[in-house]
C-alpha cells in the first residue's frame, strides 16, 4: 500500500541561550492512508515537537527542523513547501488538534465564527454557505441543537464540547491526517470515552489516517494499529500494537508498561517503576539515552546509540543494542 | 485517636456549600455550589480509602472539609471521639498534628524562597516539637525516608523535578508523625514513570509507619491499585463505596459501572473485549443539581422515581454501601 506520510530521518533542535536541545534526532518511519498511528512518550520526549515538524509550526527562532524529509502523500516534501503553500496544506489535508480545547479557541469569537472562517479561507464560501456547513459539521461531532450553538463563545461550552467543535473544525476541509495531540488529556475519563468513540466513528466514516499523540498507553491501546514509542527525542521501539504490549522488546517500554496501573489488576501487585529520570536534552550522552535508567545496560550501551532494528516479529522494529536478553527475560 | 468499630475518622453528613453571591455594593447571596452534599463514610485505621470521581465532583473538597481548611456547612467529622467540626483555636491545631495533607500541585505548594529543609522543618517548628539539633536530624531522617539525598538540605525547590519535590511534599507531611495523611491528587502532575516511583513510596511509607491514607484522585486504576476500600462521588455525592475489587467486579451504581468500562486498559486483547458504556452529555451544574437522584441526566436506566425522589445511600450488602433505586 502506498505510504501516505514518510518521514525520514527528521532532526528538530532549539537554540536556547542555555544550549542547544536535541528534541527530535533523526526519526524515521511510515504511515499508510487511513491507518491509525499511536505516538507514545511522556513529558519531553519529544512526540508533540515531531508532529509540529511536520505540520512546520516549529517556532523558529530557536526552533529549527536541522534535516530530514516529511513526504505527504503524491510526494511533496513539506519542508520544501514554501510557506504559501505550507499554507494550504495546514488544515485542508492535514488538521491538529490539540490538547487544551480552551487555549486553542478564541475566545473572543463564537465558535461558529471560527469554524466559518477556515471554511471560507480553503473552500471560498459564501457566508451563509459557510453558516450551514458549520452547523452540519457541529452536528457530526454530536454537539446537541448544533446550529443554535454556533452563536456561544467557548466559554459557554464544556471542555467536552470544546474538544468536539476542535474536532468539527479540524475535520471542515476533509483533511487525510488528523494529527490528535494528547486530545483527551485535560477530560474526564467518562468524556474521553465519548471523544474516543467520536474519532473512531469519524475516521470510519471519512477514512482519513489519523496520528493520536499521548503519555497513556492505555488509550491507543484501544485506538492504535501502529505505535512508535519515543524517548529522548527518538523513536526506540515501533510495531503493530498487538506486538509492542504483548511482545515488548525495549526495556522503557516494559517499564513504562510496567509503571501502568491496569484497573483489571489482581490485589497485591506491585507497580515496577523506572529509576532515575529522563536525560537532559541539553546534554544527551553519547550512547543510548536510556542507559542511566535501564536495569539491562552493558558497557556498549554507553558508547553507541543503538539503531532501530528489526525483530523477530515482522513490522516490530527496536533500538537495544541487547533486545534479545530483554525479550528472553520478559517472555 | 480511634472512634467504635476500628475507624479512625468518621465523617457524617457532612455538607460544604459556596455561596454564590451577587451585586457590588450590596451583596446578595443568591444561591450555592453543593460542594459536598450530605456525605457520611468512615476511614478504618490503617487503611487506604480511596475517593474517585471526576472534575468537580467534590472529592477535593470533602478532603479539605476534613482538616478544616474549609468550614464545614453542617454535619460532624469525627477524630476519636471529638467532632472536629466543633474544635476551635489551640485544640484544633493540636488535632490537625495527627493529619497531614500532600497537594497535587509540587510546583505551587512549595515555598520557593524556602530551602527544604526549612519546608520540612516548618511543622515542626509550628508545633513547637523540636529545635536545634534534634530538629536537624529529624529533617536529615524524614529526606532519607522520602528518598532523596540529605545533602540536598540547603537548596531550593526549583532545583528538584517533579517527583522529587512531591517527596518534599511527602516528607513535610510525615514530619508530624500523623495518623492520616489526606493524599489529594498526589501523581496527577507527573509523568507515568514517576507516578509509579511515588506510590510505590506512599505504599512502603503506609507499611512501615502504619499510616491511615484518604487517597484522592480521578485515576481510577491508580485509585484501585493503592486503595483497600473505594468511594466514588458524583456531584457533591457518594454514590457507591466498598471493597476494591467488590466495585471492580459488582459494581452496582450506573455511575461507577460507566466509569469503570470508562476507564482504557493497556492491553489491546482486553481493549477489544470490552463493551463500553458511554454516558450522554456533561455534569450538570452544582449550583443547580437536578431533582431527584442528581445522576438522572445522563443515567442510561433512569425509571420515573429516580426524576421525583432523591435515593437513599444505604449498605445494600455488607460493606457495599450504594445510593440508587434500581439496586435491589
Amino acid at each position: 500500500m502506498e505510504a501516505l506520510l514518510q518521514v525520514k530521518n527528521l532532526a528538530t533542535r532549539f537554540y536556547t541561550d542555555e544550549g542547544i536541545v536535541h528534541a527530535v534526532n533523526g526519526i524515521s518511519y511510515a504511515m499508510e492512508a487511513g491507518e491509525t498511528l499511536g505516538v507514545v512518550g511522556e513529558s519531553g520526549c519529544g512526540k508533540t515537537v515531531h508532529a509540529l515538524s511536520i505540520m512546520r509550526l516549529i517556532p523558529s527562532p530557536p526552533g529549527k527542523i536541522d534535516a530530514g524529509e516529511v513526504i505527504f502523500d503524491d510526494g511533496r516534501d513539506l519542508l520544501k513547501l514554501s510557506s504559501g503553500d505550507m499554507r494550504l496544506v495546514r488544515g485542508a489535508e492535514i488538521a491538529m488538534v490539540f490538547q487544551d480545547p480552551m487555549t486553542s479557541l478564541n475566545p473572543v469569537f463564537t465558535v461558529g465564527a471560527q469554524i466559518v472562517e477556515a471554511l471560507k479561507i480553503h473552500f471560498a464560501m459564501t457566508e451563509t454557505e459557510a453558516k450551514g456547513r458549520a452547523g452540519e459539521l457541529l452536528e457530526m461531532v454530536g454537539i446537541p441543537a448544533a446550529n443554535n450553538r454556533l452563536n456561544d463563545y467557548p466559554h459557554q461550552f464544556s471542555g467536552g464540547m470544546r474538544q468536539r467543535a476542535m474536532i468539527a473544525m479540524a475535520l471542515s476541509c476533509d483533511p487525510k491526517l488528523l494529527i490528535a495531540d494528547e486530545p483527551t488529556t485535560a477530560l474526564d475519563v467518562t468524556i474521553q470515552a465519548q471523544i474516543v468513540d467520536l474519532v473512531r466513528r469519524l475516521q470510519a466514516q471519512l477514512g482519513m489516517a489519523v496520528m493520536w499523540i499521548t503519555h497513556d498507553l492505555g488509550v491507543v491501546a484501544e485506538l492504535a494499529r501502529k505505535i512508535n514509542v519515543m524517548y529522548a527525542g527518538y523513536i526506540i521501539e515501533r510495531g503493530d500494537v498487538h506486538s509492542i504490549y504483548k511482545r515488548t522488546r525495549h526495556p522503557y517500554t516494559i517499564g513504562l508498561l510496567g509503571s501502568l496501573p491496569r484497573l483489571d489488576e489482581t490485589p497485591g501487585t506491585k507497580l515496577v517503576s523506572i529509576p532515575g529520570l529522563p536525560p537532559d536534552l541539553i546534554a544527551l550522552p553519547q550512547g543510548c539515552p536510556f542507559y542511566a535508567r535501564c536495569t539491562y545496560r552493558a558497557d556498549q550501551c554507553l558508547e553507541e546509540m543503538p539503531p532501530l532494528e528489526p525483530t523477530d516479529d515482522e513490522g516490530h522494529i527496536v533500538a537495544c543494542w541487547r533486545w534479545e536478553y530483554v525479550a528472553g527475560r520478559n517472555a | 485517636m480511634s472512634g467504635g468499630n476500628g475507624s479512625l475518622v468518621s465523617v457524617r453528613n457532612l455538607k460544604k456549600y459556596f455561596p454564590i453571591m451577587r451585586g457590588t455594593i450590596i451583596e446578595r447571596h443568591v444561591g450555592d455550589i453543593k460542594a459536598v452534599n450530605d456525605v457520611s463514610f468512615d476511614i478504618i485505621k490503617g487503611e487506604t480509602l480511596g475517593l474517585v470521581g471526576e472534575t468537580g465532583c467534590g472529592k477535593t473538597t470533602v478532603g479539605r472539609t476534613i482538616l478544616r481548611l474549609y468550614e464545614p456547612t453542617d454535619g460532624a467529622i469525627i477524630v476519636g471521639g471529638v467532632n472536629l467540626a466543633d474544635v476551635t483555636g489551640g485544640d484544633l491545631r493540636r488535632m490537625r498534628r495527627q493529619m497531614q495533607m500532600i497537594f497535587q500541585d509540587p510546583y505551587a505548594s512549595l515555598n520557593p524562597r524556602m530551602t527544604v529543609g526549612s519546608i520540612i522543618a516548618a511543622p515542626l517548628e509550628v508545633h513547637n516539637i523540636a529545635r536545634g539539633k534534634e530538629k536537624h536530624d529529624r529533617v536529615q531522617d524524614l529526606l532519607q525516608m522520602v528518598g532523596l539525598n540529605p545533602y540536598f538540605v540547603n537548596r531550593y525547590p526549583h532545583e528538584f523535578s517533579g517527583g522529587q519535590r512531591q517527596r518534599i511534599g511527602i516528607a513535610r507531611a510525615l514530619a508530624l508523625n500523623p495518623d492520616l495523611v489526606i493524599c489529594d491528587e498526589p501523581i496527577s502532575s507527573l509523568d507515568v514513570s514517576i507516578q509509579a516511583q511515588v506510590v510505590n513510596l506512599l505504599e512502603e511509607l503506609q507499611e512501615k509507619l502504619g499510616l491511615t491514607y484518604l487517597f484522592i484522585a480521578h485515576d481510577l486504576s491508580m485509585v484501585r491499585h493503592i486503595s483497600d476500600r473505594m468511594a466514588v462521588m458524583y456531584l457533591g455525592k457518594i454514590v457507591e463505596l466498598t471493597d476494591r475489587d467488590e466495585i471492580y467486579l459488582n459494581p452496582l451504581h450506573p455511575y461507577t459501572q460507566a466509569l469503570m468500562s470508562a476507564v482504557p486498559i493497556p492491553d489491546p486483547d482486553v481493549a477489544v473485549r470490552r463493551t463500553r458504556i458511554i454516558l450522554e452529555g456533561d455534569i450538570p451544574s452544582p449550583a443547580n443539581p437536578p431533582v431527584g437522584c442528581n445522576f438522572n441526566t445522563r443515567c442510561p436506566v433512569a425509571t420515573d422515581v429516580c426524576f421525583v425522589d432523591e435515593p437513599v445511600y444505604r449498605e445494600a450488602k455488607p460493606g457495599h454501601w450504594v445510593a440508587c433505586h434500581l439496586v435491589e
